[in-house]
């Protein structure tokens, strides 16, 4: 990571922005635009900073950079943007884009994926990814312009692979399936959460409820009054307090939503895999098919079936001139098939080694996340536990002074 | 009918001013009708004999006194004979429990008969231990007996005959021993009350045999009278709010109408807290799960999240304990007290009633001026008997208050330790 970009260079996005503006089919339409801002991090003396340069960017240009960068480095493992629509909603949170809160989050994981793309090894030094950051004009175009769209895989493509493939690397079937259980239960618990949320803010909120009758309560009595109203007071702030802590929590829940997407971007190169390898193997089926059929015709004896000696049989011999013309054509094809065969091989072990690699830094990093999440997450309900004990503490001893 | 300048009483919260009469009855009664913590050496002479509990006066009706120490505090958690002193445990000599449910079957009805036991070392009881079995219609009629014999007193609610709302069957155990818990407060609070506790029926009630209690029943005003109050009642409302009523009762009447609002809503709120706690319980029984089963394709961070789940499930466990404290402290004190109000506009209603009688019967005086003198007897005993109806419910009132005061202190501060330990788990 010596030399990885994020070292050299501060990135944040910093800002968010609301702009209408005319989309590609003529519309007018609302959407919001994010600044970016570099900042080139060298020794610096004494006050001196580098000057600070910046661009405004919208939530689709960061799309077109994620699909070319997975188009283009497919054997590496993605990091994914986040979510375009709000999910996992608890009632309180809006599900609407443009909603300050859902912008905010958003700004915050797109700075998230600068970054982690920055500090990847091998995707700061893509030129694209600089262009994204330092120049703002005639940088669609320059994507566009690599083509990378034609090296895109069909997806109907990579189901079909998936299926027939027949060999894939054993680590990789292991890898697809950890990613399908990490995405099935983190959704799970994304889910479950948002509901323990939702539960959460309804008891803290009854609770405000109570100051309110305590302090009319305690407008009728003489001697209660002071420690009702006192009291009451606390069960509003008590109510209060889970905003606080519910907006801490929506952070925790961003960053397993972004390992719920790297689930999806670990799909994507073990997809690719089997895509390389089903072509290794459609190809070595057709080289062999070929030498198969070159042999027979040499040979003049039919192993299997074959159309050709069907008709052959039927409508008579072919010359002996057609047939050194087929084995000369077929000969040719094997050439260059075993040549295509050796080159594809060597493809896919160079794939395989190359994104193994990369599958082994991505899950040194997710323990290390993950784990930071989740203590981070411990040490939040204690501190929501620790302001429950004071507020009651407080409401305890105005009770007992009633 | 004016009062002459009459022995105040001074701790009375509304400065009360007390509605005076010349009877020598009455004097026994008012000075002492003060604010609880009043020492006993307040006790007049006539009350000598009050002084010492094992006396039973049979006259309850003349004397509502109050001498001796108020309020002695019930713990809402006892469930057996523990209950926290403020002063005066020398005091208490009638301890009564309810318990052991037990289901008859006979060819008409099923019912519940609950068992009370009553220690006492008062003299007029025969002896010292009492075992008998009850059923809630004899609670009903002990209710109504004492509600006969002090109408301006305050006498303690009874649990309903049923819920109308909630998914509870009659016979259901949870049922039975909510009610079980109540009738046994119901008990005990009519045994701290300094009057309640020397009524007669009480004591039957307390020590009588099944048959012997039947046999009581069945005298006493019968039916007929019963209804005659109830018409009486009635025609005194319908004549519309009483003139003469004495301001502090006027108050009274106010701070019960918001009292009672206040304490609904509180208990709306409090079972609203209860259900959302119970779904958040529900939530997270769910939640701890997930960890687990997560735990199981990881490998570096299996520890932690097992560790998560654990805590979630401790978290779930707190949560349960937390509703158990508001299930068995707050929400029946709440429900007890809604009661109660109910119990206090009846009986501010029965002593607004008692008033109407007595100002009746004067404008009629102011008009037939020659059977004035006799009359004037019945206008005496019936001032007589407002100013002891006004005595005894500014007396109680006070006690009552008190009362409330510290059970619900005692309940908030359950509530807000239960929720410390929650935290604290």
């Amino acid at each position: 990571m010596e030399d990885c970009l994020a070292k050299k260079m501060e990135i944040t996005v910093s800002e968010a922005e609301k702009r209408t503006g005319r989309n590609a089919m003529n519309i007018q339409e609302t959407y919001t635009a994010y600044l970016i801002e570099t900042r080139a991090v060298e020794s610096q003396s004494e006050g001196q900073c580098a000057p600070v340069e910046s661009l405004w960017r919208r939530y689709s240009e960061f799309e077109l950079l994620r699909n070319y960068l997975t188009v283009t480095y497919p054997h590496i493992v993605v990091p994914p943007l986040p979510e375009k629509r709000a999910d996992f909603v608890w009632h309180k949170l809006s599900a609407d884009n443009m909603d300050p809160d859902f912008v905010e989050r958003r700004r915050i994981g797109l700075e998230n994926f600068l970054l982690r793309v920055a500090s990847h090894p091998v995707l700061c030094q893509d030129k694209i990814f600089y262009a994204f950051l330092m120049q703002e004009g005639g940088w669609k175009e320059m994507v566009n312009e690599t083509g990378f769209q034609l090296k895109a895989d069909s997806r109907l493509k990579a189901l079909n692979a998936t299926f027939r493939v027949k060999n894939p690397d054993k680590r990789f079937t292991e890898l697809k399936h950890y990613s399908d259980e990490l995405q099935s239960v983190i959704s799970h618990l994304l889910r479950v959460r948002a509901r323990v949320a939702d539960r959460l803010y309804g008891v803290y909120k009854v609770h405000g409820n109570y100051g309110r009758v305590f302090s009319e309560w305690s407008a009728i009595e003489k001697e209660m009054g002071d420690g009702l109203q006192s009291a009451g007071h606390h069960m509003d702030v008590y109510a209060a307090s889970i905003d606080d802590i519910l907006e801490e929590e929506e952070h925790y829940a961003d960053q397993l939503k972004e390992y719920l997407f790297y689930a999806e971007a670990l799909r994507a190169v073990c997809r690719k895999h089997e895509l390389m390898q089903y072509d290794l193997e459609m190809a070595a089926q057709d080289l062999t098919s070929k030498k198969q059929q070159c042999e027979e015709l040499a040979t003049g004896t039919v192993r299997t079936f074959s159309l050709k000696g069907m008709t052959s049989k039927l409508f008579g011999q072919e010359t002996p001139e057609q047939r050194e013309a087929k084995i000369k054509i077929l000969e040719e094809q094997i050439q260059e098939g075993e040549e295509q065969l050796k080159s594809k091989n060597l493809e896919g072990r160079d794939f395989v080694k190359s994104a193994w690699a990369d599958i082994e830094r991505f899950k040194e990093q997710k323990n290390h996340d993950l784990k930071e999440a989740l203590i981070s997450y411990a040490v939040m309900q204690i501190s929501m536990c620790k302001k429950g004990i004071q507020v009651w503490t407080n409401a305890k001893e105005c009770f007992s002074k009633m | 009918m004016e009062a002459e300048g009459r022995v105040p009483g001074p701790a009375l919260p509304a400065g009360g001013e007390g509605p005076g009469a010349d009877s020598h009855l009455a004097a026994s009664a008012l000075g002492t009708a003060r604010g609880p913590l009043l020492a006993a050496a307040e006790v007049l002479a006539l009350d000598d004999e009050e002084d010492d509990l094992e006396v039973f006066s049979k006259d309850t009706s003349l004397t509502e006194v109050n001498s001796f120490s108020p309020s002695v505090p019930i713990s809402p958690s006892s469930m057996i004979n523990q209950y926290k002193f403020e002063d005066g445990p020398e005091l208490r000599d009638l301890f009564i429990t309810v318990d052991d449910p037990e289901s008859h079957v006979t060819a008409i009805e099923t019912f519940i008969t609950y068992r009370v036991v009553t220690k006492t070392t008062r003299g007029e009881f025969d002896s010292s231990e009492y075992e008998v079995r009850r059923r809630y219609q004899d609670f009903l009629w002990l209710k109504s007996k004492l509600e006969e014999a002090h109408p301006t007193l305050i006498i303690p609610p009874l649990p309903e005959k049923f819920i109308m709302k909630g998914m509870v069957e009659r016979f259901s155990d949870e049922f039975i021993e909510t009610r079980r818990k109540a009738l046994h407060k119901f008990l005990n609070r009519i045994a701290d009350h300094p009057t309640l506790t020397f009524n007669e029926d009480f004591k039957i009630f307390l020590t009588a045999q099944a048959w012997e209690l039947a046999s009581h029943k069945k005298q006493g005003p019968g039916l007929l009278s019963r209804m005659g109050q109830t018409v009486r009642a009635v025609a005194s409302s319908v004549r519309g709010a009483v003139k003469n009523r004495p301001e502090m009762f006027t108050e009274m009447n106010n701070y019960m109408e918001t009292f009672s609002q206040k304490i609904n809503l509180l208990d709306k709120i409090a079972h609203r807290i209860y259900k959302e706690e119970r779904d958040y319980c529900n939530e997270m029984k769910e939640y701890g799960p997930i960890h687990t089963l997560w735990s199981a394709s990881e490998e570096d961070i299996a520890d932690s999240l097992k560790g998560i789940a654990g805590c979630i499930d401790r978290c779930c466990r707190a949560t349960e304990k937390r509703m158990a404290g508001l299930s068995e402290h707050l929400l029946p004190i709440m429900h007890e007290y809604i009661l109660y109000s109910d119990i206090l506009m009846g009986v501010l209603k029965r002593r607004d009633q008692i008033q109407g009688d007595l100002d009746s019967k004067v404008d009629a005086l102011a008009n037939k001026k020659t059977e004035k003198d006799l009359f004037s007897e019945e206008i005496g005993k019936l001032e007589d008997k407002v100013e002891r109806a006004n005595n005894a419910l500014k007396a109680d009132w006070d006690r009552w208050k008190q009362n409330m005061q510290w059970d619900m202190r005692s309940t908030f501060t359950n509530v807000a330790e239960n929720n410390l330990r929650y935290y604290e788990e």
